[in-house]
C-alpha cells in the first residue's frame, strides 16, 4: 500500500499565537475540572470518607462505663434482685420478665444475661441463682461476671485481697485512633485507583486518549498530569478528614507532620500507579470495575483498615504485610499515634515507593492507547 | 484482518481530496494509517514528505485531525477544549480563533456536553485547526448531521482549502464529495476502485444525464440489448420494474425510449430526468448502492 502526500511549503497563517502552554498544567486543569464539576465524583471522593468516619466513629465511641442489660425470671425474688441492680442505675439496665419473653431477647442480643432465682423450696432457704446467657459472647461473660461480684459483695462477701483500679490511657491508644489511619490509608487506596483508573479506562472508551495520540502531545505528559491530579485532589480529601478527626473526636497527630505529609503522598502514588496498571489494558467499564475490586478486595479485608491485620494466621502474615495498604496504614499509624520518625519508618516507606514506581513502569510499558 | 490493500493515492498540495465509499470499505483503515494510528503491514506513507517511521513526532505537529467518533469531554467548556489540544502543539493559532474559524465562539463557554451534534463536529475541527496544521484529515465530518449543520461544516471546510490547507476526507455522501472535493477516490472492498474529478469521474460513465423510470406492474423481464441501442443512451441498468438510463442528450433518449415502451406495452409509472452523480459512478462500477452497502456493512 502506498500513500503520500507531497511536502507543503510553509503558509504563513494569520497571527501564529504566541502565549505558551503546558501540556501537563493544562491536562491537569482539565482534569480538576471535569472532578469538580461531577458532584457525585466529589461527594464520594470528600463525603463518603467522612461519614464513614463518623458512623464508626459513634459506633465504637469510648463507653465511660460499660452498662449491661439484665433480664430477671419474673417470680417472688424478681423485685428484690432488680431493686439490688437497680441501686447502680449506670452499671444495669434491669426488666424482669417471663420465660419466653427473656429467651426472645436473649437469642436477638437485647440482653446480655437473665438471672433466674432459685424456686423456693423446702430443702434450702437460702437465695440461689441461675445465670443463663450465650457463654460464647464476651459481652455476656463479662456481664456475669459483673453481676455476680456486684451481688456477692451486696450479699456481704469480703474480698481477701484488697484490690484498687486506675485508669490507663494513651494519646493514640482509642480505637478511633486506630480506625482514622486506616480510613485515611482506605480512602488513599479507593481515590488512587478510581480517580486513575476508572477515568483511564473511561478516556480509552470514548476514543479519547486515540485522539491525544494522535497529536504531538507526549504520553509520559498525559501520565504524569494524570498522577498529578491525583494528588491535588487528594490534599482536600485529607485535610478534611483529618481535621474532621482532630475536631469531633480529638484525634491528635503524635508525629511530624511534614513525614505524614511526605509518607500519604508516596502512598497515594503507590496507589495511583496501581490504578494506572489496573487500568492500562482494560476495554471496557466493567472489565476495570472487575479488576480493581480484585485488587481492592483482599486489602479491605486484609490491610487492617478496621482491626490490625496481626489477626490473620501466621502463614498469610508475610503476604499480607506486603500488600501496598497494609505497609501504608502501618506508616500512618506509626507516625500518627507511635509519633514514630523517619529512622524508623523508611524501609515501609522504600517499600510503596517500590510499588508506585513498579506499577508505573509496567502500566507505561504495556498501555493501550486506543 | 486485511481491510486495505493495493491502494495507491497522492494528495496535492492545497487540495480536497475525498475518500468517497460505503461503509465498512476501508476509508477509515486508510485514513487511520495516514494520520498514524495504525501501523501497514506493507507499503509506504509519505506525510509532507516525511515518514511515520522517521518523524512521527514532526508530522503530528503539522497535522490535524478529526477522529469519527471521539466524546470529547463533556465537563470542559470549549474553549477549555480547544485550549487543551492548543497545548499539545509546538506552534499553532489562539484558541479564540480556531473557534471562529468554525463560528463557534458564541458558544465558547458551553459545557461540550450540552452541543448539539454539529456543534461537536465542529468544535472536533477546531481540535484540528488549533495547531495550525498544513494537512487536515477529516474522518466522516457531517456522518449523522442534519441537512444544515452540514451545509454549516462544508462551508467551514471550503474556507479552509481558501486557506491553504490541505484536506483529506472521508465520506460516504457523494453529493458531500461531489461540491467539497477537487478529486475523488472511490473506494470499495479496501481498494480504489476510480479516481479522479467529480467532473471526469462522472464523465467516465458514458452519459452527464440519467433517465429513471418505473413501470407499471405486472412487468415482465425487460430486455437490455434494445434499450441499448436507443439513440444516445450510454448504458442501462434494470431492477424490478425499475429503469436507469445513462445518456448524452434526454431530449433525444426520452421520445425513443417512450416509443419502444408502448410497442411492448408496457406502462409508465413515473418518469424523472436528473444529472448523474457519483452515486450513478459508485452503482455503475459495483453494481450496488453506497447506502444499501453501507446498512449492510456498518
Amino acid at each position: 500500500m502506498n500513500l503520500q502526500t507531497s511536502e507543503s511549503p510553509k503558509t504563513a497563517y494569520p497571527s501564529a499565537s504566541v502565549q505558551r502552554y503546558h501540556p501537563v498544567w493544562e491536562i491537569t486543569k482539565a482534569r480538576l475540572r471535569e472532578f469538580l464539576r461531577e458532584p457525585e465524583a466529589v461527594f464520594w471522593v470528600y463525603g463518603f470518607p467522612i461519614l464513614m468516619t463518623l458512623a464508626l466513629g459513634i459506633a465504637f465511641r469510648e463507653k465511660g462505663v460499660e452498662q449491661f442489660t439484665v433480664d430477671i425470671h419474673a417470680g417472688p425474688q424478681a423485685e428484690e434482685l432488680a431493686q439490688w441492680l437497680n441501686q447502680e442505675p449506670q452499671r444495669f439496665k434491669v426488666q424482669i420478665n417471663d420465660p419466653s419473653t427473656y429467651r426472645q431477647r436473649l437469642a436477638e442480643n437485647k440482653t446480655a444475661l437473665v438471672i433466674i432465682p432459685a424456686s423456693p423450696s423446702a430443702e434450702s432457704a437460702n437465695l440461689s441463682l441461675t445465670f443463663l446467657y450465650d457463654q460464647n459472647r464476651s459481652e455476656s461473660a463479662l456481664a456475669q461476671q459483673v453481676v455476680d461480684d456486684f451481688l456477692q459483695r451486696q450479699k456481704g462477701r469480703q474480698d481477701p485481697i484488697p484490690t484498687q483500679q486506675e485508669n490507663f490511657q494513651q494519646p493514640g491508644g482509642r480505637y478511633i485512633d486506630f480506625l482514622i489511619p486506616g480510613l485515611l490509608g482506605m480512602g488513599l487506596m479507593g481515590g488512587g485507583l478510581w480517580g486513575v483508573g476508572f477515568v483511564t479506562v473511561d478516556m480509552r472508551i470514548r476514543k479519547l486518549l486515540k485522539r491525544f495520540l494522535a497529536t504531538p502531545m507526549r504520553r509520559r505528559d498525559f501520565l504524569l498530569a494524570l498522577m498529578i491530579s491525583r494528588f491535588l485532589f487528594m490534599i482536600p480529601e485529607i485535610l478534611i478528614l483529618l481535621t474532621f478527626a482532630y475536631f469531633i473526636f480529638n484525634v491528635t497527630i503524635q508525629g511530624n507532620l511534614l513525614l505524614l505529609t511526605i509518607s500519604i503522598m508516596i502512598g497515594a502514588m503507590a496507589f495511583a500507579g496501581l490504578g494506572l496498571l489496573v487500568a492500562s489494558r482494560a476495554k471496557t467499564i466493567e472489565t476495570v470495575s472487575g479488576l480493581m475490586n480484585l485488587v481492592m478486595l483482599p486489602m479491605w479485608v486484609l490491610s487492617g483498615i478496621f482491626f490490625s491485620s496481626d489477626r490473620f494466621p501466621e502463614v498469610a502474615q508475610p503476604l499480607i504485610q506486603a500488600l501496598p495498604l497494609t505497609v501504608l496504614n502501618n506508616v500512618l499509624r506509626d507516625i500518627m499515634n507511635q509519633g514514630h520518625t523517619l529512622a524508623e519508618i523508611w524501609p515501609n516507606l522504600l517499600i510503596l515507593a517500590a510499588w508506585g514506581i513498579v506499577t508505573f513502569l509496567i502500566a507505561l510499558r504495556i498501555f493501550r492507547w486506543e | 484482518m486485511e481491510a486495505v490493500r493495493g491502494l495507491n493515492l497522492e494528495v496535492a498540495v492545497g487540495e480536497c481530496f475525498g475518500l468517497l465509499g460505503p461503509n465498512g470499505a476501508g476509508k477509515t483503515t486508510t485514513i487511520e494509517i495516514l494520520e498514524g494510528l495504525l501501523t501497514p503491514t506493507s507499503g509506504q506513507v509519505s506525510i509532507l514528505g516525511m515518514s511515520w517511521l522517521k518523524e512521527p513526532q514532526e508530522i503530528r505537529e503539522r497535522i490535524g485531525i478529526s477522529l469519527q467518533e471521539t466524546k470529547l469531554s463533556e465537563k470542559l467548556t470549549v474553549m477549555e477544549t480547544v485550549t487543551l489540544f492548543r497545548s499539545f502543539y509546538r506552534q499553532g493559532i489562539s484558541p479564540k480563533e480556531a473557534l471562529m474559524q468554525v463560528e463557534l465562539m458564541e458558544k465558547a463557554n458551553a459545557l461540550t456536553g450540552k452541543l448539539s451534534g454539529g456543534q461537536k463536529q465542529r468544535l472536533a475541527v477546531a481540535c484540528a485547526l488549533v495547531g495550525d496544521p498544513e494537512l487536515l484529515f477529516l474522518d466522516e465530518p457531517t456522518t449523522g448531521l442534519d441537512p444544515q449543520s452540514r451545509r454549516q461544516l462544508w462551508e467551514i471546510i471550503r474556507s479552509l482549502r481558501g486557506m491553504g490547507r490541505t484536506v483529506l476526507l472521508t465520506t460516504h455522501y457523494m453529493d458531500e464529495a461531489e461540491r467539497l472535493c477537487d478529486r475523488i477516490a472511490i473506494v470499495d472492498h479496501g481498494q480504489v476502485i476510480a479516481e479522479g474529478t467529480p467532473r471526469s469521474l462522472i464523465a467516465s460513465i458514458g452519459g452527464e444525464h440519467v433517465i429513471e423510470c418505473s413501470l407499471e406492474a405486472p412487468h415482465p423481464e425487460v430486455d437490455h440489448a434494445p434499450l441499448r441501442q436507443l439513440p444516445s443512451v450510454q448504458s442501462v441498468r434494470a431492477e424490478d420494474g425499475h429503469l436507469t438510463l445513462t445518456v448524452h442528450a434526454p431530449h433525444v433518449a426520452i421520445p425513443a425510449l417512450l416509443e419502444y415502451l408502448d410497442q411492448h406495452e408496457l406502462r409508465l409509472t413515473n418518469l424523472i430526468t436528473r444529472h448523474a452523480s457519483l452515486e450513478d459512478v459508485f452503482v455503475t462500477l459495483t453494481g450496488r448502492h453506497l447506502r444499501d452497502e453501507g446498512n449492510q456493512a456498518a
